[in-house]
């Protein structure tokens, strides 16, 4: 007779276990099939095109009446079983108890719920079954109906888009830096988000939700920062737990799943597990692949061969149609192994694999999946590919194709691209004028167009167009690239920045053709500090990206502590701030008091963990960071001018303190040093800063360009002025040029020596609206950096991991 | 000497250290900077860079290595071993990353101080 099989659960996992089976021994077993869901099993992967409407629920039934039928499977659905009795071989239900020879726990997966307020309010949602679909889909068939999903992992973005080709608003809220975090690196995220953007669904990533709104239904979800996002459903796609209740109830061994050996086989020898609800060797499985693999397993065991599960490689792909994305391995940078990066700006192609020891162990794609497979096959096979190392990026097809195209980003480019900003020349006319009028040499197209013209710094992207145009008729000039990740130089990226308005530094990296998945310690700061430029109130500051003084606020010294410099506008100071600062040494054992030579005080050797405290002592008497550290207004030197010395000409303590107030804050290329002097004795040493008022019985002369570091330089002057208000005009106007200009880490005088003194004239001297459009901007973009980044830190408590250590060990 | 057997302690959540970042741990050792990368993944080192000593959980940490705040040395984070043309090394710490929590060996960061 046969024996007597039970399963839980009419899952993906036991509908393909059942067919092993019974393609082994149609007779073995008598089955019973419970299943908690009221229908039998089918194809869960597809619910996301059911919900889409891309499909029907019928087109997805894998095991119809029929097929239970001929394989005599006694079918349980709409019956969840709810305990087991081990001892009795017996599985209860509300309708009584079955007995079992052999139990099979395939129990699948419960979603998970985030523990907030509000998430038992009707509307919100999980995306599991059949009966979650038929939710959302329901809520979707109102007009203007808005969704928001949580969770910007595989099944939320499937359900975002599913909703979305229903209709509805969509918000899809995610927790961590970049979209499916554990599937692909920044860059492959980056080029997601901006197709799902295009589709009209709003992406936020670290949003944490803080709570579900409503009264009796859901009507909107509150983030950390107080934005509230409203909905009519919310649907929680944040993971998955396998479902080891039951099994847990009845005594198997469980850790995050039920515990099963290379046989499928539990603590009970006469119990089997397969699926989402198992553990094998230590790792829980959330996709079909591994759980196919163990359902061939399951089944020899069953009828008595030899088997043995060992574990599965696997590979994602996300069912969103028209989004061509791969991921498989271990893609991870590291040391020991190497990647090979191509990015196609114009395609919007990214393909990253990954490869140690010359074997290919990680692939990211997106764009063009088309030699996924083939990849996962060299993956899976740990096939040697030294041989085709260098094309190996291009795919089967191309052992012997192209080459990386280091034009490919100005190839890219839209005809309206403007290529020169000074005189506002875009890609197009540079082209047609170069076709029209037959021009082969950088000056004709200089004389025709104007561009690169005026300050010179877009050379380079013009010699690119030139080349692309006239094809091997032109060899562009290499100039010296930023840094080993890319061709280009940091004014070709600056300019492609603002024309292409690029904004995060994932996109700069891949419309760049970028030729590393997240840059390097060199790119990293000078593309952080340009996004901060070009988009203020916009770009969020990579902390992440800056050099420690500039992440900490404060200097780091060789022991590994810390300086701290408050600022003294324009080096004046009062009996209760130096007070203060005596206090604060004193109660920090500051071990070293030094008087700058910036006109002001530095506390050496100050603990780390102390930073915030000694910096909300300074805070509550008035003071703000020098910012000794930062590339940014440092010190505005001054002499005691008019108020004492017989020889003083302006109140030049009092313009300094007027001209550091206006100033501070902003972040400039390199570091800024000024000075106000009261007359040409120049005490204050005017003449060697960046810039320097020298103050003349007629009014004011403004020097640029000047430093007193690794080389001195001495000033030139810009011009001269009669009134208060207008240095500080001229002064705001220059450093804005020079902040949109300067390659990262030039000093003024460098950016002077590129692009020339008559350009700044131009520019800031000669013509009144230019002036004033750069002063605007100037103040709009300070409107966001003059915070005083110590008082965040202390009483706001920003980024109050930087201060503690995560934990001591005893 | 004494064999210590390898003792998982739990320091945090992977959370608590930001992307690209890295947080010190106190040990019996001395500090010991604990990085997160791009990929999260979770390394350990002792926090002193072989050239002078430079703490490395201030640098920049970038692909699987960081460049140390003090004279930019880029170290290894799984080998720690010093990069290009510089030559040295700092021990590192075995960690796992279990269901988001960080696990570092205990028996790496007090062995030495028992063996002295
Ligand atoms: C504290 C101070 C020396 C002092 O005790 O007086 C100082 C200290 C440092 N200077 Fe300076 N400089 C100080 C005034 C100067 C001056 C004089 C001045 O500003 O009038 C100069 C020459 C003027 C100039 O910059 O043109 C100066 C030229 C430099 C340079 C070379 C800059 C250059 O472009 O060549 C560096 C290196 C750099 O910035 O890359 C530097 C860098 C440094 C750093 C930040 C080195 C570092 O990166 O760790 C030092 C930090 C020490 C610490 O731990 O706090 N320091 N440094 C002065 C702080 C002024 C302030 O109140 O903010
Ligand atoms: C929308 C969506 C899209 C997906 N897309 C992909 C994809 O593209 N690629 C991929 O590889 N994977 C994908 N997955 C994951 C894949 O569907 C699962 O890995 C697979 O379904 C797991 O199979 P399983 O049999 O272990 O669990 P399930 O298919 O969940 O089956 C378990 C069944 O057991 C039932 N059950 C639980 N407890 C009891 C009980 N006590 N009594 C009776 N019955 C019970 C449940 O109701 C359920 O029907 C997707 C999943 C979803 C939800
Ligand atoms: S001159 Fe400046 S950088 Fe050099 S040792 Fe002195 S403080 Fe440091
Ligand atoms: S101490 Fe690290 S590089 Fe010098």
């Amino acid at each position: 007779m046969a024996q007597r099989l039970v399963v839980i659960g009419a899952g993906m996992a036991s509908g393909r276990a059942l067919e092993e089976l019974f393609a082994l021994d149609p007779d073995a077993y008598d089955v019973t099939l419970f299943g908690a869901e009221p229908r039998g099993n089918y194809n869960r992967l597809m619910l996301s095109p059911v919900l889409s409407g891309e499909k029907t629920y019928e087109e997805i039934i894998t095991h119809d009446a029929a097929w239970y039928a001929a394989n005599r499977v006694t079918c349980r659905f709409g019956e969840a079983v709810t305990a087991v009795d081990r001892a009795r071989k017996v599985v209860i239900t509300a309708q009584g108890e079955t007995p079992y020879d052999k139990l099979i726990v395939a129990t699948g997966s419960q979603p998970f719920i985030i523990p907030v307020p509000g998430r038992d309010l009707p509307g919100v949602i999980t995306f599991r079954d059949l009966d979650d679909v038929n939710r959302m889909r329901e809520a979707a068939a109102v007009p203007g109906a808005k969704a928001v999903v949580i969770g910007g992992g595989l099944l939320g973005l499937e359900a975002a888009a599913g909703l979305r080709m229903q209709g509805m608003e969509v918000t899809v809220l995610h927790l961590m830096p970049h979209l499916m975090e554990r599937q692909l690196d920044p860059a492959a995220a980056y080029l997601l988000q901006k197709e799902l953007e295009r589709r009209g669904i709003s992406v936020r990533c670290k949003a944490n939700t803080h709570a579900i709104e409503g009264t009796d239904k859901v009507e909107g979800v509150k983030l950390d920062d107080g934005t509230v996002i409203p909905a009519d459903i919310v649907v929680m796609a944040v993971g998955i737990r396998p479902d080891t209740a039951l099994a847990k109830e009845a005594g198997l061994a469980c850790g995050r799943g039920v515990h099963v050996d290379d046989r499928m086989v539990t603590s009970d020898p006469d119990v089997l597990g397969v699926g989402e609800c198992v553990e094998h060797d230590g790792m829980v499985y959330g996709l079909v692949a591994p759980l196919y693999e163990m359902g061939r397993v399951l089944a020899r065991t069953l009828v008595g061969e030899a088997g043995a599960y060992r574990g599965s490689v696997m590979n994602t792909k996300l069912k969103v149609t028209g989004v061509d994305l791969f991921s498989a391995g271990d893609f991870a940078e590291g040391d020991d192994r190497d990647e090979i990066v191509f990015r196609d700006p114009a395609r919007g192609v990214y393909k990253r694999i990954v490869l140690r020891d010359d074997k290919v162990i990680g692939a990211v794609m997106y764009g063009d999946t088309a030699d996924g497979a083939w990849f996962f096959g060299l993956l899976k096979d740990r096939t040697n590919v030294a041989e085709m190392r260098d094309m190996l990026v291009f795919g089967p097809a191309f052992q012997g194709g192209t080459r990386l195209d280091p034009m490919a980003a100005v190839a890219a480019l839209p005809d309206d691209a403007e290529i020169c900003g000074c005189n506002g020349v875009c890609k197009g006319s540079i082209v047609n004028a170069i076709k029209t009028k037959g021009l082969s040499s950088l000056e004709d197209v200089r004389a025709h167009t104007k561009a690169s013209s005026s300050c010179g710094t877009c050379s380079g992207l013009v010699e690119q167009v030139m080349a692309m145009t006239l094809g091997d008729g032109f060899e562009a000039k290499r100039n010296k690239s930023l840094c080993a990740c890319t061709e280009l130089t940091h004014m070709d990226v600056r300019r492609l920045i603002k024309s292409k308005e690029l904004k995060t530094m994932p996109a700069v990296m891949q419309e760049c053709g970028w030729k590393t998945s997240c840059g390097c310690a060199s790119c990293r700061p000078a593309l952080n500090y340009y996004l901060l430029c070009d988009w203020p109130g916009e770009y969020e500051d990579d902390y992440q990206s800056r050099f420690i003084n500039e992440r900490v606020h404060s200097n780091i010294q060789k022991d590994g502590t810390f300086s701290v410099v408050p600022r003294m506008w324009g080096g004046l100071t009062n009996p209760s701030e130096l007070r203060a600062i005596a206090d604060a040494a004193e109660k920090y054992n500051v071990p070293t008091v030094k008087v700058t030579g910036g006109q002001r005080i530095d506390l050496l050797g100050v603990k780390k963990e102390d930073l915030p405290a000694i910096w909300a002592d300074l805070n509550a008497a008035g003071m703000v960071s020098g910012q000794a550290y930062a590339k940014g207004l440092r010190t505005v030197k001054t002499c005691v001018g008019t108020d004492h010395c017989r020889f003083g000409t302006q109140d030049s303590t009092g313009l300094g303190v007027k001209m550091e107030k206006a100033l501070w804050g902003s972040w400039t290329p390199a570091k800024v040093k000024m000075a106000v002097t009261g007359c040409p004795r120049n005490c204050a040493e005017a003449t060697c800063k960046d810039v320097g008022v020298v103050c003349v019985d007629s009014g004011y002369d403004l020097h640029i360009g000047g430093a007193a570091g690794l080389h001195v330089k001495e000033t030139v002057v810009l011009c001269k002025l009669t009134a208060e208000a207008e240095v500080i005009e001229y002064s705001a106007a220059v450093i804005q040029l020079y902040r949109e200009e300067a390659q990262y880490l030039h000093r003024m005088y460098k950016w002077i020596d590129v692009v020339g003194l008559d350009h700044i004239k131009e520019r800031v001297v000669n013509d009144a609206d230019s002036r004033k459009a750069l002063a605007d901007r100037f103040y709009y973009a300070q409107r966001f950096m003059q915070k005083d980044p110590w008082a965040e830190r202390a009483a706001e408590g920003v980024h109050a991991h930087e201060f503690k250590p995560i934990a001591e060990v005893a | 000497m004494e064999r210590v057997m390898s003792e998982w302690v739990d320091i945090g959540a992977l959370e608590d250290i930001p992307v690209r970042g890295a947080r010190k741990v106190r040990t019996p050792i001395g500090c010991v900077g604990v990085f997160r990368t791009n990929a999260n993944e979770v390394y350990a080192l002792v926090d002193a860079c072989p050239h002078k000593g430079g703490p490395l959980s201030e640098g920049i940490v970038h692909g699987r290595a960081v460049t140390c705040p003090l004279h930019n040395w880029v170290i290894a984070l799984d080998t720690g071993l010093a990069q290009g043309a510089d030559e040295g090394a700092v021990p590192t710490v075995p960690t796992r990353l279990e269901n988001g929590r960080i696990l570092i060996d205990r028996a790496a960061v007090t062995l030495r101080a028992a063996a002295e």
